[in-house]
């Protein structure tokens, strides 16, 4: 505690559901990794309530949902719902994968900041993700 | 709000239990913030009671699967457990991917399991700088037991040492190298070895060697050894008598050399010397064999950590080690051992600072600088000048 350190942003990548294409995810964090972000993963196969859990001990500025499965209108507005059940107000929330035009709307509702998909540039997901942390 | 202030409405929130306050302390701890020194003062009083034990071993060894299976059988004997995980961070960026999570999944949602990762954040030794801050907070918060997984590389033998309770070392079979590295000083700090991985072929060859070796330095049987009050009759080499005559292991390798044939008297003694430094470690660590001692020699254990084979073995030899220190007072001498060195860092670390700050504020830091720096003094006595002016003022 004597020596300073400073503080550097806590990204919580998921998986949740059956979804088992991982390769976006790991994509995505090794890029916040290069960028200098400490990166949590989850694995694949979570329950809302599992990620919920992780999110909340790891004390993360982000939970970042890659879902190419199709679960996505359903188990990310649950995992969004237990966070704030649980008092988490101040942690952005980022999708991308397979997610179709019209369904990012009721997403971008549920609390989900920006949706980035296939093709989206991780460059550009850093800077989004390094403007956008809450605190 | 002042920093005290905010550090004391997160502490009023850990000691109701929210374990989002627990989460919030630990990023503060990591990150050096100002609330944390207030957070640790207040935090102090309630620490000292949990049992800390340190899993270290090579990279893959299933340090992570391990620590999972560890806390569901501590849940199952109605234990609480933090798990604290420590993964390296990238020395080209400075980010990091903490993985240990991913084979944590037995207990994710169970309210009495809290798991953390940490970056080492550029700290070579296998730990984070913040763990053993870290750790106070777990234990102020609670919990019965803290698992602490390192790196498994470098350093990190001795600091988790210094940190756990109880160190359990973990290796696989068939690696080869890993004999070596218990060589290298490994066998030194476990208290509990554990060959993981024991589906594959080479376990039995492995916990062999590392059986071997543990005979070296240490008597009796695995576990927790109480020697009587007088030695047996007509004991031989193995009785606790002769152990009593030179330290563990000494003997054992004057006689090793004396086959060799080829020694001076001054190579046996420095032998005697060299293994007399290991023995008054193992013996501070471990006891000693002497009539009336109680000792404790490493268990060497297989597991299947994968399918949970052997773990509960593994918790009643970590139960057996806590008995251990309390029994023979190793557990308040500790305490007493960690207040000291702690206390000490500290005042050096403050003592430093404040020192330096004086001497830059007088300007006179800037100066010697370049006096040393030119070669017109020398460093010994520019450090003398700055504490004869500016220390303790
Ligand atoms: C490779 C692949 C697989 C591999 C997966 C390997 C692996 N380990 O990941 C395998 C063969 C296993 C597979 C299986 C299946 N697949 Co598949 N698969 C693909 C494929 C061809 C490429 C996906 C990929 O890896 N892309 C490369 C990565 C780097 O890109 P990405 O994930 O999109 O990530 C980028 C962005 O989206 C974004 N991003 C992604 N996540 C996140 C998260 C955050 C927070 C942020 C900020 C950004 C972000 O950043 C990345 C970089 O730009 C896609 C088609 C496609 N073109 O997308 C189909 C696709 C995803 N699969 C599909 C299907 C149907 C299946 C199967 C059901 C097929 C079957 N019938 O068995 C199974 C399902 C398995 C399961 N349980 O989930 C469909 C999904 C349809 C849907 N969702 O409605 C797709 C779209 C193909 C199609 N057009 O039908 N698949
Ligand atoms: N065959 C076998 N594999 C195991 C066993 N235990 C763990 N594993 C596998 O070994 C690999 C590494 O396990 P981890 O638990 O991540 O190992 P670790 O020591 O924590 O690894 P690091 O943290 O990266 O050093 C995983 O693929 C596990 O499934 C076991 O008992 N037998
Ligand atoms: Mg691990």
């Amino acid at each position: 505690m004597e020596a300073a350190s400073g503080r550097r942003i806590r990204v919580l990548v998921a998986k949740l559901g059956l979804d088992a294409h991982d390769r976006g995810a790991k994509v995505v964090a090794r890029a916040y990794r290069d960028a200098g972000f400490e990166v949590i993963y989850t694995g694949l196969y979570q329950r809302p309530e599992a990620v919920a859990a992780a999110a909340i001990q790891e004390d993360v500025d982000v939970v970042a949902v890659s879902s190419l499965a199709g679960a996505h209108g359903v188990l990310i507005p649950q995992l969004i719902q237990l966070l704030r059940e649980q008092g988490v107000d101040d942690v952005l929330i980022l999708a991308g994968g397979i997610i179709p035009e019209d369904e990012v709307p009721a997403l971008l509702e549920a609390g989900v900041s920006r949706v980035f998909g296939p093709g989206s540039d991780l460059e550009e997901i850093i800077e989004y993700t390094r403007e956008n942390v809450k605190r | 709000m002042k920093p005290e202030d905010r550090a004391a409405e997160l502490f009023a929130r850990l000691r109701s239990g929210d374990r989002r306050a627990l989460a919030r302390a630990i990023t503060w701890i990591e990150n050096g913030a100002e609330e944390a020194t207030a957070l640790l003062r207040l935090v102090y009083p309630l620490t000292g009671r949990a049992h800390v034990v340190g899993i270290t071993g090579p990279p893959g060894a299933g340090k992570s699967t391990l620590v999972d299976r560890l806390a569901s059988e501590q849940r199952a004997r109605g234990r609480t457990v933090a798990i604290v995980a420590v993964d390296p961070t990238s020395p080209f960026s400075g980010g990091a991917i903490l993985g240990d999570r991913i084979r944590m999944q037995r207990t994710l949602t169970d309210p009495g399991v809290f798991m953390r990762s940490l970056a080492a954040r550029g700290h070579l030794g296998g730990l984070s700088p913040a763990t053993g801050e870290v750790v106070s907070v777990l234990d102020a918060f609670g919990f019965d037991v803290i698992l602490v997984e390192t790196v498994g590389t470098g350093q990190s033998e001795v600091e988790i040492m210094a940190l756990a309770h109880t160190t359990c070392v973990v290796v696989v079979p068939g690696l080869g190298d890993e004999i070596q590295a218990i060589k290298a000083g490994i066998l030194e700090i476990g208290d509990v070895f554990v060959c993981n991985k024991a589906d594959r072929d080479g376990a039995d060859r492995t916990v062999n060697e590392i059986e071997m070796m543990l005979d070296l330095g240490h008597m009796g049987q695995p576990g927790i050894n109480r020697w009587p009050a007088e030695p047996a009759e007509g004991g031989g080499a193995q009785s606790p008598a002769a152990g009593a005559a030179l330290p563990p292991g000494a003997d054992a390798a004057l006689r090793r050399l004396d086959r060799t044939g080829h020694h001076s008297a001054a190579d046996l003694a420095r032998a005697a010397g060299y293994m007399t430094r290991a023995a008054v470690h193992a013996a501070e660590r471990h006891g000693t064999a002497n009539p009336g001692d109680i000792s404790w020699r490493p268990p060497v254990l297989k597991t299947v950590a994968k399918d949970g084979q052997g773990v509960e073995a593994v918790v009643d030899r970590l139960d057996e080690h806590l008995t251990f220190l309390r029994e023979t007072g190793r557990w308040e001498a500790r305490r007493e051992k960690d207040a000291a060195l702690r206390l000490q860092e500290l005042v050096g670390q403050r003592a430093a600072r404040a020192t330096l700050d004086r001497a830059r504020a007088a300007g006179d830091l800037e100066l010697l600088v370049r006096q040393v720096a030119e070669r017109r003094l020398d460093p010994y006595t520019a450090a003398d000048e700055i504490l004869r002016n500016h220390w303790g003022r």
